[in-house]
């Protein structure tokens, strides 16, 4: 009875120590991915995990999401309470704050040489460096474009969409319907200062009108001069007297594309990412043009903004070098076009944007035609640098206020926040 | 049983042992409260006096400093006086409007609970589907108020877009919300008052207005000073019916609708300047302290016949 028990205790000795050598002979690393919840982007990526997992042994990913409206959050006190991502997306606007903060380990040089990324992706991407090294890279990026509703356009006798900013407030003129008492029941514009507008303003409307809007440094706002009163007062005439659009037409953060899908609102300025939204929700033929200029041989601008993946602080030893392998593979112009198609988001590098089949497509075209001069706001505080910007348009608007002592203001607020942001900078 | 504890729980009187169960009993909701509610409050003091961004491990102590920032702060003034606005508008509003309705409901003979779950039933409405429908309700190009104004030639502003108007739109919203749960506390206690009371003062020759303002209202003290206490603390943390009415601008066009509350949430959650959003909790969590402690004191009578 007792060599029985011993040669049981012997066997199972023999199990463990077995297996413990089995698994030591072939590492295995887990990583884990965080992304907000957007479900062709979480079920694109398992299927990248899939792949990426059979082409790297040993390594293994763990895709985790979370609500959109908490994901910031969410991120943000992950880290510092010692659990989190290895690898991580966040919105380019959210990096000096992470980076400034210790969050994201500087992207390792030799697997992600400056030159060659700057020589490879699409010039916006410069708003992902910081202290002169790459902290983070996207897979896909989005800029703007004009939707137009093709059923309206043809109803009110127009061709083509505008392609100066005078054609359009004329086209949105004859756009825009009224009932007897006069209130608007479609909108020739629909104008969204707290949808799309405001960097439209910023980063379009300010630079064509003649001023930039920060400096190079990014350290000063420049906006606030006659030529960005000038395209101030050009934009808040639309409602003011033009009295092409209404603000909040329809309630709630994306109601100028309900608007637009809801065929109440001809034209809206949106971004790549509402594509989706329009193929879906759209029930009548629409386009995308190019964003106007302001004269028609003048320059164009565009705002551009990506959503990047960086490497967490968290990330040491074996599982760093599995997040950068799985850096690489996520900003390789393979998935770069698995991402395309089948989440519609615009690829970061400069080759395939420049593959005449997508800048042909009647839909991708004009937000890919836009990247070589698309700007991303290099944005400290994204909440508070935006509530300035709508402040600015309601003070013009609601409050009457000349343009130009609105921009003042503004310019004096997001100064401050800028300083701010440099001074802690100055102090790391 | 046997050993020390054993002994020790025969020598305990009956009494003494029944203490004991109870004061066991409460002590795991103590305990909860403890760890969910106060320790977190005095973290949260710890906090206001440091600078910390969340995403960095960095926090420096900062004294005071936090609190000069949030009181030199232009948009946390305008946020205090929002919020004791809708307090203003927003209490003796629903005050009045909920003991009418009682005084009402309780003379109606038939239909009563019908009555009764029609004003309840926005109480248990989720508030946010509440505040969508309202923004509707108040747009000036497709809603039924603004229709309604155009009938009768009037003009038709839009309410959420105007800066003077737009907190007392907000606030309507909030009187509806809370009329039928106001409505009930109210019944509750006017049920409570004894008849005798009324008939005993019938038989000495008192009439309506005088039964009214000498039993009614004396004796109903509890509930109005419970209704005030809870009103007060609802007005002055208003958040989601603000941020859920002006949704793509949180806190309406020029801050004219932004509340403490939203205050604190923009600069903790979306700028993560948790010490400074720290300190205004803090500052908040004086005031209420302050206004209800002010409002037990001078409300409060005792009432005996």
């Amino acid at each position: 009875m007792r060599s029985a028990w011993r040669a049981c205790g012997v066997a199972i000795l023999v199990v463990v120590l077995g297996a413990t050598a089995m698994a030591q002979s072939q590492p295995r690393v887990t990583i884990t991915y965080w992304q907000y919840y957007f479900e062709s982007k979480v079920k694109t990526m398992d299927t990248l995990i899939a792949q990426f997992e059979a082409k790297t042994p040993g390594v293994h990913v763990v895709q985790e999401t979370f609500p959109y409206d908490s994901y910031n959050q969410k991120v943000a006190s992950a880290i510092p309470a010692g659990q989190g991502p290895d690898v991580v997306n966040l919105y380019y606007g959210w990096l000096p704050l992470y980076v400034g903060s210790g969050y994201l380990q500087v992207l390792p040089a030799q697997a992600f040489p400056s030159t060659q990324i700057e020589r490879e992706f699409v010039p916006m991407i410069k708003a992902a460096k910081f202290d002169g090294q790459y902290w983070a890279l996207p897979t896909a990026v989005r800029t703007l474009a004009l939707f137009y509703n093709k059923d309206l356009f043809s109803r009110a006798g127009l061709s083509r969409p505008p392609i100066t900013w005078d054609e359009f407030r004329a086209d949105a003129q004859k756009l825009t319907q009224r009932d007897a008492g006069g209130r608007i029941t479609v909108e020739g514009f629909g104008i969204a200062p707290n949808g799309q507008d405001h960097q439209l303003l910023r980063e379009i409307l300010f630079r064509q009108w003649g001023t930039a809007p920060y400096s190079a440094d990014n350290r000063r706002v420049t906006y606030n001069n006659a030529q960005g009163a000038a395209a101030l007062a050009w934009y808040t005439d639309l409602v003011t007297k033009d009295k092409v659009g209404v603000i909040d037409f329809f309630p709630g953060g994306n109601g100028y594309r309900d608007a637009f899908n809801a065929g109440k609102a001809a034209m809206i300025v949106d971004g790549s990412f509402a594509i989706g939204a329009v193929q879906s929700g759209a029930k009548f033929p629409w386009g995308v043009a190019l964003l106007p200029r302001r004269t028609a041989g003048g320059a164009p601008s565009n705002f551009g903004s990506f959503w990047v993946n960086g490497i967490s602080r968290k990330a040491t030893g074996p599982r760093l070098t599995a997040a950068v392998a799985f850096l690489k593979y996520l900003t390789s112009p393979d998935v770069q076009r698995t991402w395309l198609r089948q989440v519609g988001e615009i690829p970061a590098s400069q080759a395939l944007a420049a593959d005449p089949k997508l800048a042909q497509d009647p839909v991708y075209g004009p937000f890919i035609a836009s990247l070589p001069y698309a700007h991303a706001t290099f944005f400290v505080d994204e909440t508070a640098q935006r509530t300035i910007m709508l402040d600015a348009i309601n003070e013009v608007v609601l409050n009457h206020k000349d343009p130009k002592a609105a921009l003042d203001e503004a310019a004096a607020k997001e100064q401050k926040v800028l300083d701010d942001f440099w001074a802690k900078q100055a102090h790391k | 049983m046997s050993g020390p504890a054993g002994r020790a729980r025969r020598g305990l009187s009956l009494r003494a042992r029944r203490t004991l169960s109870a004061y066991t009993f409460l002590a795991v909701p103590l305990v909860f409260f403890l760890a969910i509610r106060i320790a977190p409050a005095a973290g949260a003091m710890v906090i206001s006096l440091h600078r910390w961004n969340i995403v960095g491990t960095d926090q420096p102590w900062v004294g005071l400093a936090n609190f000069r920032e949030v009181l030199s702060d232009r948009q946390f003034w305008q946020a205090a006086t929002n919020t004791l606005r809708y307090a203003a508008a927003g209490i003796p509003a629903q005050l009045v409007l909920g003991f009418a309705v009682a005084l009402l409901l309780r003379r109606a003979a038939r239909f009563r609970g019908l009555f009764r779950t029609v004003y309840f039933v926005p109480f248990v409405t989720p508030v946010v589907a509440a505040a969508w429908v309202w923004q509707w309700m108040y747009s000036p190009n497709f809603g039924p108020l603004a229709m309604l104004a155009g009938r009768l030639g009037l003009p038709a502003p839009a309410l959420l877009r105007t800066p003077v108007l737009a907190l007392y739109a907000i606030t309507a919203l909030v009187v509806w919300e809370y009329l039928g749960f106001q409505v009930v506390i109210f019944l509750a206690g006017l049920e409570a008052i004894p008849r005798v009371y009324y008939e005993a003062a019938a038989v000495d020759g008192a009439r309506g207005w005088d039964l009214f303002r000498h039993i009614t209202v004396p004796l109903l003290n509890a509930t109005l000073v419970f209704s005030v206490v809870y009103a007060t603390i609802v007005y002055l943390q208003l958040f989601t019916q603000v941020l859920n009415m002006t949704f793509g601008d949180p806190g309406g066009p020029l801050g004219s609708t932004a509340t403490v509350v939203l205050y604190v949430y923009t600069l903790g959650f979306q700028r993560f300047h948790m010490g400074q959003a720290a300190a205004a909790t803090v500052v908040l969590f004086a005031a209420l302290l302050g206004v209800a402690l002010l409002q037990l004191t001078v409300l409060t009578r005792r009432v005996e016949y």
